[in-house]
């Protein structure tokens, strides 16, 4: 039922890219969704989805409206108005207080220089901010000290009344592309190739009074970072354009690890070099990071790495996971990687444990995920020495979601509830388990009877 | 849906089969003969027993008072439809049941004309000799240039079949009365159009005489009269009498009881809104124009677009004048719709009486399958009402026809605004009339007028006691409501008795005396002789046939003003002046004899209460419990079966009893093939109700199914994607071929929603996924331009939602089928030829498929667990079982059920008025590439 066509390289004419993409039969059986709603609302590409609680999310995208949905029913809860340019960044804040009841807001800033404030309850607009220079890129909340940041050309802190509690002077034009929240009151600012390292502080007249520090800057990165995550109070991942992979220290700030081989095929011993040639910097950067406490997992190109932190190297791979970049990764709890590409599809992953080590005549191409982070070694080495005592991982393709017709930008998984799409197309998907749904509407088809007094049971 | 495929085989179709599949004749020693009778076409049950028309057909009559009964006009306007048959002396025979043309213009003791709304009557006739048998629907029009104002006029629906008649007379009664009440709203419209501009003429001719009275006052000075002077003298008296007479009139039909019209259930035809709007224009106007001074000139300047004649004292002839048409009496806008109305009875009863019945019983059926209807039938078909939305929407559309209307209305007050003026001239206390009658059009508003309901209540008295005692005289089958008028005339007689000065009282009471003595009259009037021996005797049984008199109906009605709180709290004042009132309007009827007399009928009212009279007798029907028995008795199924329970009856009572008797009754085939064996028609049968287009669309269908069940060899996988709700693309370059493909394939897909089906005949851009969750069934061009690759791309791309099959090269991708259910619906070896008897066929199997799914949903513990604590397996392996075992399903057929059973959750669950999201369930199934 599985067919691997992976390992292009291995074709004789060592052409054929396109074939390269593993695909998977019409038979999923391990794929649960087999119902799907599609949410229409926006007018243009849809970027971000973000939760909001258990059954409610938010979208927005380049038409500025941000919608909430409904994630069990795929009702439309609010559409929420108020920016006239596209949504640049959004970030929910859910506020507990112990004093007032929970508030769900969140925080959305747009090209039109302007970062609003809204109720989720209510659909309204807290408050607005209008006083930003440059168009804010990231939004980052730290729950901890109630206060949340934003980056643009300089980094500001607010307070939840929206409150400018301090900034830092002009960084840079280009502006901050991610930040990330450390320990230590420290927060982590990706600009343009450095990485900054800012220290929040309280400020000694003030009661709610902050000042904000630069601390550090890392300039390890030979290019733009383009992504930035936390993979627990220990350590940090950052990753650039041109492929290059840093864990860090989140307390030192210093490099624990770094990977910048994803693309380079040569030291993969039968991936031939005039792919490597061919290689446009878009298809080694990494465009997103997602981790859980043993591993990294980057979308590098149009392919999927498992980055494990304990060994430093990349366990498992899926070099052409996607026909064009992946945009969005995703672990899940059970052992699922879930992602999103440019072409439009979504593909659900499982980290599996290979069952039996390779005999030497293996078919390279059809086993080619070892053997990484071995740049200057020879690859027969490396194959030994893994067999010797790593075990052997493979992603699995155990499904993909067709649905939208342009590219997916981003999804959210709400566990039973399913999985929310966004996509280019301007529609967002939800994606739902057929049985689990057929039987919830039975379950409301008899309460309903029950209401109606139409109900008998006879046991 | 329910179906009966030996019934349908009398059901005949114009476009047959392919000739491919017509059998070789028998061999000569086992050929039947011929029948007889057979002509070109014909069917050997047909009745050719010497009707001269070839189909039904409607007739409407009139009893001219110049020339006798007249056939006026038929629908269809087609000279080949009534044939050789004598129209003429058909109406002679119809129109001499009649008995409403008995009226009194001037009752004795009345000293002014008084209009009847008489309730129309339902006569059955047959005439054995010209093979026609007739649902005769008398009326009565209003004409001021008539005898007695009314023009006597019948619609009858002839046929050649008795039974057809008979079993269709409660349907045919129903319809028919919706044509005669909007004729008759149009004709009351119309009628007080023309009274008005009588009374104009009559004000105009009595201010041109009063001059001239006066000027030769003044010029004689004698101090006798001379006898011009008398004759004057005389001529304005009589003027002035007539003055009072019309205006009367006017008052009467004005004073009709539309809240009749809207309480009953028959009458879509009011154009509500229009008679609303009338009645608050009606309001609002008097206040308008200064009641204070009625001036003439202040009148006339009013109301420009008719200038008032001279009346000359002597009236022509009645046979010098040329009486009105039709068309003229009655308002236009009215007269098409009744029009409309009969064209669309024609259309809804053609055809052959077993399949009007099949259809009604199918229908009756169905509409109680309120849960699962709706997946496989055309839901506009089970409205209740569909012509009478089409009326509505044709009465939005015709806006400025209402306007019209309306505008015509709101001059009517001013009018009435000088029978101020009118009555002053007979030396009446001036008394502002204008309310009374403004309130007449709007009886629930008018609880300080209550002479005005006596005197309402008094012409219902009389329609009501006319029709009662004519029923009693002629074999009538059905007068509307002819009891409920009776408590409304209690409920009446109850009100004077509220503390009321006594002068006032013995007044009403005149007035009242003064009605009951034109009932007399008009009772006395039917007299036997009116009525043929031989129609008679034809249909004994029908005589009590009356339709069940709704006692509660008549009850509820005047509810309302017998509310003892709505009485109290008015005060002294405004009963006072009702009471004035009445003296005034009262005041030319002090001539009555009966002045003094006490009120008889609130002496009668006691045996009235008893319901002796408003409930008609019923005939004894044993054969209803065995009738019952074989439906289930609901009451929603009451509608529908009536055509059995009519039957028994009057088979019980007509001579050929012997030809079925009520055992068949019980096997409902049985009984309809031997109904059927009278075939009035050789017209191809429509549905009942349902739209023509509707019909011959699903013929149409029908007959594609089947051609493509016998071309594709590969149908049965096609059609289980239907079904399982995976859709389905029809691919072609030629959008003939595709549209006719998607004909045929559309019987098979079950209905989202009560929306329309999900099918689109043709596409020709790029699909996305928003179509598939729309749409189950797709025509799609394939093009060879770019765009074209597009779509074929998108096709591949959502292949795993889609099952396509290619008309061009004859190919099919979809999912593999292994079940057993299709087969059934599909066979390609079927012997059925008839597109609409296997449209019938695949109805039967799916309406099986649909019942099943329906258990399968509404099953509890298939779906919930019996305890708390078991596991969900079980409840899996329970629904697993069931389907397979207890549903007998196979394979794939269970996904077919679990898909309706999705349907059905989604359909019951769903809020009314609430759209909700649309979903799209899919499979992860491998499809395959099916070839000829």
């Amino acid at each position: 039922m599985l067919r691997w066509l992976i390992g292009g390289g291995r074709e004789p004419q060592g052409l054929a890219e396109k074939s390269s993409v593993q695909t998977i039969g019409e038979e999923q059986i391990q794929n649960p969704y087999t119902e799907l709603l599609v949410l229409k609302g926006h007018q243009d590409i849809v970027r971000f989805l973000v939760q909001i609680d258990d059954c409610r999310f938010a979208s927005a995208g380049d038409d500025g409206i941000i919608f909430l949905w409904n994630a069990q029913t795929g009702e439309k809860l609010y559409e929420l108005h108020g920016h006239t340019h596209k949504i640049t960044a959004i970030a929910p804040f859910s506020s507990s207080d112990i004093t007032e009841e929970k508030m769900d807001l969140i925080i959305t800033a747009s090209a039109d220089r302007t970062v609003i404030v809204w109720d989720c309850s209510s659909g309204r607009q807290v408050q607005k901010a209008s006083c930003f220079h440059s168009t804010v890129k990231c939004l980052t909340v730290l729950q901890r000290l109630n206060v949340w940041l934003s980056g643009g050309s300089d980094l500001c802190v607010w307070n939840r009344k929206l409150d400018l509690l301090c900034k830092t002077s002009h960084l840079t034009d280009a502006g901050i592309s991610a930040l990330v929240e450390l320990p230590k009151n420290c927060v982590a600012a990706a600009v343009g190739k450095e990485l900054i390292i800012f220290r929040l502080s309280a400020s000694n007249n003030g009661s709610e009074g902050w000042n904000v520090l630069e601390v550090k800057r890392l300039v390890d990165h030979q290019d733009n970072i383009s992504s930035l995550v936390s993979v627990n109070d220990l350590t940090f991942v950052t990753g650039s354009h041109v492929g290059e992979l840093i864990v860090w220290d989140a307390l030192d700030w210093t490099k624990q690890a770094s990977e910048c081989n994803f693309w380079d095929s040569s030291v993969h011993p039968d991936v031939q070099p005039e792919i490597k040639l061919s290689q446009s910097p878009n298809e080694i950067s990494v465009q997103h990071l997602t981790s859980d406490e043993e591993c990294v997992f980057a979308a590098v190109g149009k392919g999927i790495y498992v980055y494990n932190l304990q060994m430093k190297r990349v366990i498992a791979c899926q070099r052409t996971a996607h026909d064009s970049s992946v945009l969005h990764i995703e672990k899940l709890p059970n052992r699922q990687l879930i992602s999103c590409s440019e072409d439009g599809s979504v593909r659900i992953w499982e980290l599996r444990e290979k069952q039996q080590l390779p005999a030497e005549p293996v078919p390279t191409g059809f086993f080619n995920m070892w053997g990484f982070g071995r740049a200057n070694k020879q690859a027969n080495q490396a194959a030994k020495k893994m067999q010797e005592n790593t075990p052997m991982y493979f992603l699995e393709l155990v499904g993909d979601l067709i649905g939208h017709s342009s590219a997916v930008q981003m999804f959210l998984y709400f566990g039973e509830l399913g999985l929310a799409t966004c996509s280019a197309d301007h529609l967002i998907i939800l994606w739902k388990d057929g049985e689990r749904e057929s039987s919830l509407r039975s379950l409301t088809l008899f309460k309903k009877l029950a209401q109606n007094g139409d109900l008998q049971l006879r046991l | 849906m329910i179906s009966a495929p030996d019934v349908v085989a009398f059901t005949r179709e114009e476009e047959l089969e392919d000739d491919l599949y017509r059998e070789p004749p028998l061999p000569e020693e086992y050929s039947v003969p011929l029948f007889p009778f057979a002509g070109q076409g014909a069917n050997p049950w047909a009745k050719v027993a010497g009707s001269k028309f070839t189909r039904d057909f409607i007739l409407i009559s009139e009893f001219s008072e110049q020339v006798g009964p007249q056939p006026l006009l038929t629908i269809p306007d087609d000279a080949k439809v009534s044939g050789t048959f004598d129209l003429n002396y058909f109406s002679l025979r119809i129109m001499s049941v009649d008995y409403q043309a008995s009226f009194v213009g001037h009752p004795p003791g009345s000293a002014y004309p008084k209009l009847n709304f008489v309730e129309d009557s339902k006569v059955v006739l047959g005439d054995s000799k010209e093979g026609a048998f007739a649902y005769v629907h008398h009326l009565t029009l209003y004409d001021l240039e008539a005898r007695g104002f009314v023009r006597p006029f019948c619609m009858a629906y002839i046929s050649a079949d008795e039974h057809k008649i008979m079993q269709q007379f409660q349907e045919l009664s129903t319809e028919f009365s919706k044509a005669s009440e909007c004729l008759k709203t149009g004709n009351r419209k119309a009628f007080a159009n023309e009274l008005e501009k009588k009374l104009k003429d009559l004000d105009y001719t009595r201010t041109v005489l009063h001059n001239e009275t006066e000027q030769q006052k003044k010029a004689n000075d004698k101090g006798y009269y001379t006898t011009q002077a008398i004759e004057k003298a005389n001529e304005l008296a009589s003027v002035e009498k007539s003055i009072i007479e019309h205006q009367d009139l006017l008052r009467q039909i004005r004073s009709y009881p539309y809240r009749k019209l809207k309480e009953s259930e028959f009458h879509p035809y009011e154009p509500e809104c229009a008679l609303d709007r009338a009645d608050v224009g009606g309001d609002q106007d008097p206040p308008a124009s200064d009641p204070a001074e009625p001036g003439e000139t202040h009148l006339y300047t009013h109301v420009p677009s008719y200038t008032p004649k001279l009346i000359k004292a002597k009236s022509a002839k009645c046979f010098d004048k040329k009486l009105k048409t039709l068309e003229e009496l009655c308002d236009v806008y009215f007269f098409t719709q009744t029009l409309d109305q009969l064209h669309h009875i024609e259309r809804t009863f053609r055809g052959d009486v077993c399949y009007l019945l099949t259809e009604q019983i199918s229908r009756a059926l169905l509409k109680q399958q309120s849960v699962t209807n709706f997946l496989f039938e055309d839901v506009s078909f089970l409205d209740e009402k569909p012509p009478e939305k089409q009326y509505r929407g044709c009465q939005g559309l015709g806006q400025d026809a209402i306007d019209e209307k309306c505008s015509e209305e709101s001059l009517a007050p001013k009018v009435v605004i000088s029978l101020g003026s009118y009555k002053s001239s007979v030396e009446c206390v001036p008394i502002k009339m204008e309310q009374e009658v403004e309130n007449s059009e709007e009886p629930k508003m008018s609880e300080s007028v209550m002479s005005e309901h006596q005197e309402n209540l008094d012409y219902l008295d009389a329609d009501i006691k006319g029709s009662i005692s004519s029923g009693e005289s002629i074999e009538v089958l059905g007068t509307e409501k002819s009891g409920s008028g009776l408590i409304k005339s209690e409920s009446q007689a109850s009100l004077p008795v509220i503390p009321s000065p006594q002068a006032g009282r013995s007044k009403v009471g005149s007035r009242r005396t003064v009605s009951e003595d034109s009932i007399e009259v008009l009772s006395t009037c039917l007299s036997e002789s009116l009525i043929p021996e031989d129609f008679k005797a034809s249909y004994p049984s029908a005589i009590n046939e009356e339709p069940y008199a709704d006692d509660d109906e008549g009850g509820l009605r005047f509810t309302p003003r017998l509310n003892p709180g709505v009485d109290d709290g008015q005060d002294d004042a405004s009963k006072q002046e009702s009471l004035v009132q009445v003296d005034a309007a009262c005041c030319i009827g002090k001539e009555s004899p009966s002045f003094l007399e006490p009120l008889p009928e609130l002496g009668q009212k006691p045996c009235e209460e008893d319901g002796v009279v408003r409930i008609p007798p019923q005939p004894y029907r044993p054969a209803e419990q065995g009738l019952r028995g074989g439906f289930p008795s609901h009451d929603g199924l009451s509608g529908g079966v009536l055509p059995y329970e009519l039957d028994s009856r009057y088979l019980t009572g007509s001579r050929d009893v012997s030809k079925s008797s009520l055992d068949e009754c019980l096997d409902s085939t049985s009984y309809i093939s031997s109904a059927a064996s009278t075939c009035s028609d050789r017209t191809p049968s429509p549905a009942h109700l349902a739209c023509a287009a509707g019909e011959r669309h699903r013929k149409r269908a029908g007959q594609n199914a089947l051609r493509f069940i016998r071309q594709y060899p590969f149908a049965h996988p096609a059609i289980y994607s239907l079904l399982s709700g995976r859709t389905l693309i029809v691919l072609g370059e030629d959008e003939a071929m595709v549209k006719k493909l998607v004909t045929a394939l559309s019987i098979f897909v079950p209905n989202c929603g009560v929306y329309a089906k999900p099918v689109k005949h043709w596409v020709t851009s790029a699909l996305h996924l928003v179509d598939f969750q729309k749409w189950k069934l797709i025509g799609l061009q394939r093009a060879v331009s770019p765009a074209g690759v597009n779509v074929l791309h998108a096709l591949s791309r959502y292949s795993r939602y889609l099952s396509i099959l290619d008309a061009d090269s004859k190919t099919l991708r979809c999912p593999l089928y292994k079940g057993t259910v299709v087969a059934r619906l599909a066979d390609h070896r079927t012997q059925i030829k008839r597109g609409s008897t296997y449209y019938m066929h695949v109805q039967s199997i799916l309406t099986q498929l649909c019942s099943k799914a329906f258990l399968f949903t509404f099953c509890h513990h298939l779906h919930l667990p019996i305890s708390e604590r078991e596991p969900e397996e079980s409840v899996v392996n329970r629904r697993m079982n069931f389907l397979k075992l207890q549903l007998g399903l196979a394979n794939e057929d269970i996904k077919i059920v679990q898909y309706l059973a999705e349907l059905l959750k989604l359909h019951y669950i769903q809020e009314p008025g609430h759209g909700g999201n649309p979903l799209l369930r899919f499979d992860y199934v491998p499809s395959f590439l099916y070839k000829i």
